[in-house]
């Protein structure tokens, strides 16, 4: 797959060099959780980056793409280029729409002459954020403090197609108060899986409730990922298993921003516990 | 085998209640994925390894007809014969006939995927010749008159107490009519009444591991020793493989060892690896007289030239399934058919069509970690998307999930509605769920509702939020001039 991805090393040099981010928030972000969407700017301009969110912005095209739809999703992923490509960079705080971009656009306009070469010239140009923040842009330190110990899920596409793993662990061991208790079974995947969850409810709510069995078995006040996706599902089991755990999307915590209530929560519940 | 792919939701529901399947399957993490994940650590050259698996298999692919050519001249010169079946219907009545001509009445057979996939046993029962299966797995199931779970582990789905039982229950009249609680226990005394069983047999009949063109061997590989008993000892030995499995050279086969019993077990050998080339040769000390190869097409062929071609890598290791978590929720059983896991979501619809399969490859939430531990490097989650698009294309999906998808597109295609439907959507979700942050119950989202709650939305879009913020919205000109770094918010 990465064979259709243009070398990402011919790009203005890592670090420090302002440079315009267009900011792509995901549908789930846009719709349930704004406050990801702050956070990742936050984070970009701390990082050196001018954020901009390209107001025509809507979905990656990732539900149409996996289920067959390949007209649709030609049709969005090119609004998408035509939207994203005037900026240096594309950052998505989510692998899995990241992975859309940068994986799966140039497989899908691999024949058409024009829009393959800017679908492979967007591709390269696009990244997850944890990837972004500390491979492109070199940054190994937050300015965050969190009292709690948080434990991490490896959202599947972010970790393997994007090689998301070891990034945001370098940056939440900067955050101060904060501990990190390894999940077990941390790359299995949560059974979000998109459009599966609601096609399969009996599969994915086993794989949900295996996945909270370890989150819950960790002691962690506090679960954190990288993808809104697989934060709803598991969210949503916590909860329904009547859990205290609190859930927030990596960002917010590492941009200090957990004034909010926890995903699932209101400031009352969240309180409560 | 009569296949069940079609109601893979009541066989799922079937298997989620199942309290002993579920116990079983809780193995396989602890068993093959640790196990693997040991074997390729230990071995530096492992995923080099299997960068040249997946060529070995590329290569022969790309030249099939030179290879089969080359294979069937090979074994004839050893005085072999090659029998080509381009159906399983076929592959029955050739191996039928061989039987009745050597007026076979039992034939003892080493586990084999593909004689599950014709449905051999039946068709040699009805012709009143006895199959008897000498893998302890295969035997199992046999009993229990069950189709395979796993491909390489077929009665994994069974407990120990299970299988007591079914020992009890078919060994008494071999004077066996203890109950047994120890696996070694039950282990010797399968092997006690199968050894007069190879003594009986009148035919053999194997699979393959690998095929090896250079030589017209053969290459089977099991951790009981069952198949040298099955090809060595009855007059003659029957060989049915598909024709993917066939490898250029003996060195090439060696690399495919390599990677098979690692990805497989975590082994770094199976305990025997047996090479067959051609029949009993003068001055030899065993073997069959007479040794036949039955080449199997079945639709393999028809998956050359098209997206499914990286199919037909498959080694049959059964990493991909152990690692799958819709595997380890479902077992091998409720896909319907002889191939389970991600390996049978793709294969599956190749072989028995995507009308009766249909099901299998939308069953995945393309979490990639069959990719990720596929020895030939097979691209399955890809391909089950590509069957997807062909189902889509024929208009095979529900027709509520089509409306719902192209209801969807409609928006994401139109930014303005779309912005009206995200910000009144999330207002209006916000508001309903502010009590407690999240709701037990949705009209329309049972699916979701069933199993978890739905986070309610914070009440805001983001994108309005953002623009409502007086933040940069619109597209710079030339995006790096006029930027001067960092804007704190
Ligand atoms: S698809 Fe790959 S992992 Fe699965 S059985 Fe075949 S070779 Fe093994």
């Amino acid at each position: 797959m990465s064979a259709d991805v243009e070398d990402k090393a011919g790009l203005p040099p890592r670090a420090l060099q302002p440079v315009t981010v267009g900011l792509f928030a995901t549908c789930l972000v846009d719709m349930f959780r704004p406050s990801v969407g702050f956070a990742t700017a936050r984070l970009l301009e701390a990082a050196g980056c001018r954020v901009v969110v390209p107001d025509a912005q809507t979905c990656c095209g990732q539900p149409a793409y996996n289920s067959g739809d390949r007209k649709d999703a030609r049709a969005l992923a090119r609004d998408m280029i035509r939207l994203f490509e005037p900026f240096d960079y594309v950052v998505v705080p989510s692998g899995s729409c990241g992975g859309m971009i940068s994986h799966h656009y140039p497989d899908l306009l691999r024949d058409d002459p024009d829009w393959g070469p800017r679908a492979r010239r967007l591709a390269a140009r696009c990244y997850e954020l944890m990837a972004f923040l500390v491979d492109v842009r070199g940054m190994d330190a937050v300015t965050a403090r969190l009292d709690a110990t948080v434990t991490y899920h490896d959202s599947c596409s972010g970790l393997r197609e994007l090689g998301v793993k070891a990034q945001p662990r370098r940056l939440l061991d900067s955050v101060e108060g904060l501990t990190l208790k390894e999940l077990t079974g941390a790359e299995d995947c949560c059974g979000f899986g998109g459009t599966f969850c609601v096609k399969y409810p009996d599969i994915s709510g086993r794989m949900v409730s295996n996945k909270v069995a370890d989150i819950r078995a960790t002691g962690a006040d506090m679960l954190l990922a990288g993808d809104m996706g697989c934060l709803l599902n598991m969210a949503g089991r916590l909860k329904r298993e009547g859990s205290t755990v609190q859930i927030r999307h990596v960002a917010e915590v590492l941009a200090g921003m957990t004034d909010t209530a926890p995903i699932g929560d209101t400031a009352d519940t969240a309180r409560r516990r | 085998m009569q296949a069940t792919s079609h109601q893979f939701k009541d066989n799922v529901k079937r298997a989620m209640g199942d309290a002993e399947l579920q116990a079983s399957l809780s193995k396989i993490k602890n068993g093959f994925v640790h196990k693997r994940a040991a074997a390729a650590a230990a071995l530096p050259e492992f995923e080099t390894l299997r960068d040249e698996a997946r060529d070995i298999k590329n290569h022969v692919l790309g030249h099939l007809d030179i290879y089969l050519e080359r294979f069937t001249a090979e074994v004839e010169a050893r005085g072999g014969h090659v029998h080509w079946a381009p159906t399983a219907a076929d592959a029955r009545r050739i191996i039928i006939d061989l039987a009745r001509d050597s007026g076979a009445r039992t034939i003892t057979k080493s586990k084999s995927m593909v004689t599950e996939e014709i449905a051999l046993n039946d068709a040699l029962e009805q012709v009143g010749i006895e199959p008897i299966e000498t893998d302890l797995g295969e035997y199992i199931i046999q009993l229990a008159k069950e189709p395979p779970s796993h491909i390489i582990a077929p009665a994994i789905h069974k407990t120990k107490e299970q299988v007591a039982e079914l020992f009890l229950r078919h060994h008494g009249r071999y004077g066996k009519t203890q109950r047994l609680t120890e696996p070694t226990d039950m282990v010797r005394e399968a092997r006690e009444v199968l050894r007069q069983k190879y003594l009986d047999a009148d035919m053999g009949i194997t699979g393959a591991n690998f095929l090896v063109a250079e030589t017209g061997s053969i290459i089977l590989v099991t951790n009981e020793g069952n198949a040298d008993l099955t090809l060595a000892l009855p007059k003659r030995h029957v060989v049915v493989a598909g024709i993917e499995k066939l490898v250029p050279t003996l060195e090439d086969a060696s690399t495919m060892l390599r990677v098979l019993a690692r990805s497989a077990t975590g082994q770094e050998f199976s305990s025997y690896t047996t090479l067959v080339t051609g029949p009993k040769r003068d001055g030899d000390l065993d073997g069959p007289d007479d040794f036949h190869i039955v080449l199997l097409d079945n639709g393999r062929s028809g998956m050359i030239g098209t997206e499914f071609q990286d199919m037909l890598r498959c080694i049959r290791c059964g990493a991909c399934m152990n690692h799958c978590p819709v595997y380890n929720a479902v077992g091998g059983h409720a896909y319907g058919w002889v191939y389970p896991g991600p390996m049978g979501a793709v294969l599956t619809p190749a072989l028995i069509g995507v009308d009766e399969a249909g099901h299998l490859p939308n069953a995945s939430t393309f979490c990639g970690r069959c990719e990720q531990v596929c020895p030939v490097r097979i691209p399955l989650p890809r391909m089950m998307r590509a069957w997807r698009t062909r189902e889509f294309e024929r208009g095979l999906n529900p027709t509520g999930q089509r409306w719902g998808l192209g209801l969807w597109a409609w928006f994401a295609r139109r930014p303005r509605a779309y912005r009206l439907l995200s910000r009144t959507g999330a207002a209006v979700l916000g508001r309903l769920g502010r009590g407690n942050g999240r709701f037990r119950r949705l009209p329309l989202a049972g699916g979701w509702t069933g199993v978890r709650d739905l986070p309610a939305p914070e009440g805001r879009s983001f994108v309005a939020a953002w623009k409502a913020d007086g933040r940069p919205t619109a597209m710079p000109v030339s995006p790096t001039q006029g930027t001067t770094g960092s804007t704190k918010p």
